[in-house]
């Protein structure tokens, strides 16, 4: 061994050492790094296709009108006009599709109704709430207010 | 819900009620800064070659690996899903000052500490595979990566490369701690955080808990092991503890001054914080019992003479009180960070839990596990001068 290194050695083992812990990392890298990350930002740019590629679960409220024409015009000028009918008929892009093939079960109205309107604190004052142990009697929310056009007067 | 607002004054944001940074967030830059001070005392002795020192070299440096070990678990435990920790190797993100501390911790780690411990160790490591058998002659063997070199000749380039690497750690040890700071001091959204002074005060604290713990540990080493203290090497540790000490209380000062002066618009929130909430972690704690009493007992050993049993009395007191009065320090930027709302018109509690994941019970394993590791590495390295376990077998 030429003397240079005689007394280097050691160090030349831990620097091996290190470069083979680099090596290492590199080829884990390539492997347990996705393709395409990085190709639009900090994600993997397949994620996209894979979320575009899920089934359509929301048909959309546009879908609803084109046969249930009744019930968009009960909800004209009402304070729920604009509150999407799957925020409480919850996902019917099925039955939107083929009426035949499923049939919507109905919502449960208070526990719908207090989703939204049950008092809290947090919520903004101007909102409507509604403490249901003062509130309505105990009776089922829609003995009083239609759900499409809540509004009593 | 309802019996958490009890714990709310003013007006707070719904997501101001419950603190998110728990005390595993505190204890994770007091360990690091734990970390980074025992091993800025070493280095300084190593650079500037203070023989009194000596003695604490090693310790100093098995003290600061032990520290380091357990230093990202507090973050593991407090996220959850640890496996996933990898992930910020694997796709960096260089925006993210949290995602790069990886790279500042593994450079640390390995390029620093294991490198430097291993190179002074080397020689020891070499003796004792030469004097024993079997397993222990295998593992040490490989801890010397199987070389059984140490000439004069090899010994003195390891000496140089140490030096080397002591001088490019030092800066590393800053950037480690500094850095802590820096993750704090940039949210700008928190005016008790936001402050460009937050990094050099964090390092400053950072060495002043490193060199007390480590005068702690030597005194507390050569109790359990019945050998004599070095009052000189005591009293010179005891003196950087000052200085270091000095300017860390007039840092935090200067900082205090400045808010005072610029009374912000943040001012009257955080100053009734400090006199409510904060008034006994921060002003009692820190300042008074943590900060003020070992300042004034470690002047008192330099200004009078003190016998040597009164000294060393004064030096286990002001050490204690020290890493007493830094931890609160710690606490009082995490969690009271977080006890006000950035309305600036209310204030929440934080209420820790104690057999939790994030409770009291994993801080206190979290606190001891160092002392376990170091008791090992003690057990594998024994850092005394008489060392070499060859000698002694
Ligand atoms: C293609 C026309 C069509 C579309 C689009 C459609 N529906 Fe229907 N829906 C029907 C028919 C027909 C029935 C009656 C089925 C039955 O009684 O067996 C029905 C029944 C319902 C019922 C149950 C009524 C009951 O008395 O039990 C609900 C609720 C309902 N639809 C909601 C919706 C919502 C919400 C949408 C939009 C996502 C929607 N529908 C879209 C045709 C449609
Ligand atoms: C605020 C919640 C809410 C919204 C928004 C809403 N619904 Fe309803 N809907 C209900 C509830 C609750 C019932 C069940 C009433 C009952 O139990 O008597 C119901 C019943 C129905 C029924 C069957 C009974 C009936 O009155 O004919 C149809 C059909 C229906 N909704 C369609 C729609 C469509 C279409 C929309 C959107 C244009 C819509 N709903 C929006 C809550 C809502
Ligand atoms: C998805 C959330 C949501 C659900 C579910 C919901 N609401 Fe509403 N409700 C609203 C919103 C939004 C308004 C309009 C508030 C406003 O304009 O300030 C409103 C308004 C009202 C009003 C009118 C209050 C007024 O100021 O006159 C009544 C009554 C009401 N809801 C009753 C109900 C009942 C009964 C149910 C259950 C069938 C229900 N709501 C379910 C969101 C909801
Ligand atoms: C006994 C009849 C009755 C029942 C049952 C009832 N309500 Fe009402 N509710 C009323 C009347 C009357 C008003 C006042 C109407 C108005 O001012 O337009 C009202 C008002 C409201 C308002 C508006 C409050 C405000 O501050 O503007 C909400 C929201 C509401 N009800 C929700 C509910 C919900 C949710 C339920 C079911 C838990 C329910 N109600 C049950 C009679 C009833």
């Amino acid at each position: 061994m030429n003397g240079w290194l005689k007394d280097r050695e050691h160090l030349a083992r831990m620097a091996v050492i290190f470069a083979g812990a680099l090596v290492l990392f590199l080829v884990v890298r390539a492997v347990m790094v996705p393709n395409g990350f990085g190709t639009y930002g900090h994600f993997r740019s397949g994620a996209l296709k894979d979320n575009a590629s899920h089934p359509l679960s929301y048909a959309g409220r546009q879908a609803c009108g084109d046969c249930h024409d009744d019930i968009v015009a009960s909800r004209k000028g009402s304070k729920h006009e604009r509150i999407g009918c799957e925020a409480c008929h919850g996902p019917l892009s099925v039955h939107a599709d083929d009426p035949d093939k499923m049939k919507p079960v109905l919502p449960d109205a208070k526990t719908i109704c207090l989703t939204c309107h049950l008092e809290n604190v947090t919520k903004p004052k101007s909102f409507p709430q509604i403490d249901p142990a003062e509130h309505g009697d105990g009776g089922p929310c829609t003995s009083c207010h239609n759900p499409h056009h809540p509004e009593i007067s | 819900m309802e019996s958490l607002l009890h714990s709310v004054q003013g007006f707070i944001y719904p997501d101001e009620l419950q603190l998110q940074w728990s005390i595993l967030i505190v204890l994770y830059p007091f360990i690091t800064g734990l970390v980074a001070g025992a091993f800025i005392l070493a280095s300084l002795e190593r650079v500037f070659n203070v023989e009194a020192v000596k003695p604490t070299y090693r310790l100093a440096l098995l003290t600061a690996l032990a520290f380091m070990i357990v230093a990202p678990l507090p973050l593991q435990l407090h996220l959850g899903h640890p496996e996933r920790s990898f992930e910020m190797y694997l796709t960096p993100h260089t925006t993210s000052a949290m995602a790069m501390f990886g790279f500042v911790y593994l450079w640390y780690l390995m390029a620093v500490l294991v490198l430097e411990i291993w190179l002074d160790f080397r020689k020891d490591i070499v003796l004792t595979a030469r004097a024993s058998k079997g397993a222990k002659r295998a593992l040490y063997r490989a801890m010397a990566l199987w070389s059984d070199n140490i000439s004069e000749r090899s010994l003195r380039i390891d000496d140089k490369v140490g030096k080397f690497i002591t001088i490019v750690g030092i800066p590393s040890a800053f950037l480690l701690h500094g850095y802590v700071g820096f993750i704090f001091g940039s949210v700008k959204a928190n005016p008790w955080w936001s402050s460009p002074l937050m990094p050099v005060v964090f390092i400053f604290s950072a060495m002043v808990s490193g060199i007390a713990l480590v005068m702690l540990m030597y005194q507390a080493v050569n109790w359990y092991r019945k050998t004599a203290v070095q009052m000189s090497c005591l009293d010179t540790i005891a003196r950087y503890l000052l200085y270091a000490f000095i300017i860390d209380f007039s840092l935090e000062m200067l900082d205090l001054v400045h808010r005072i002066y610029e009374a912000d618009e943040s001012f009257k929130t955080l100053d009734f914080m400090v006199h409510t909430k904060l008034y006994f972690s921060q002003i009692i704690l820190q300042i008074f019992v943590g900060t003020l009493v070992p300042i004034g007992l470690l002047a008192l050993v330099q200004l009078v003479s003190v016998r040597e049993r009164a000294r060393r009395i004064i030096y286990g007191a002001s050490g204690v009180l020290t890493l007493v009065g830094i931890f609160a320090m710690r606490w009082n930027v995490v969690i009271g960070g977080q006890l006000f709302s950035k309305s600036l018109l209310g204030y929440t509690t934080y209420k820790m839990g104690f057999a939790t994941r994030e409770g009291l019970l994993p801080a206190l394993i979290l606190l001891l596990l160092p002392f376990a590791i170091l008791y090992l590495l003690v057990k594998l390295l024994p850092p005394w001068p008489e060392g070499d376990l060859a000698r002694k077998e």
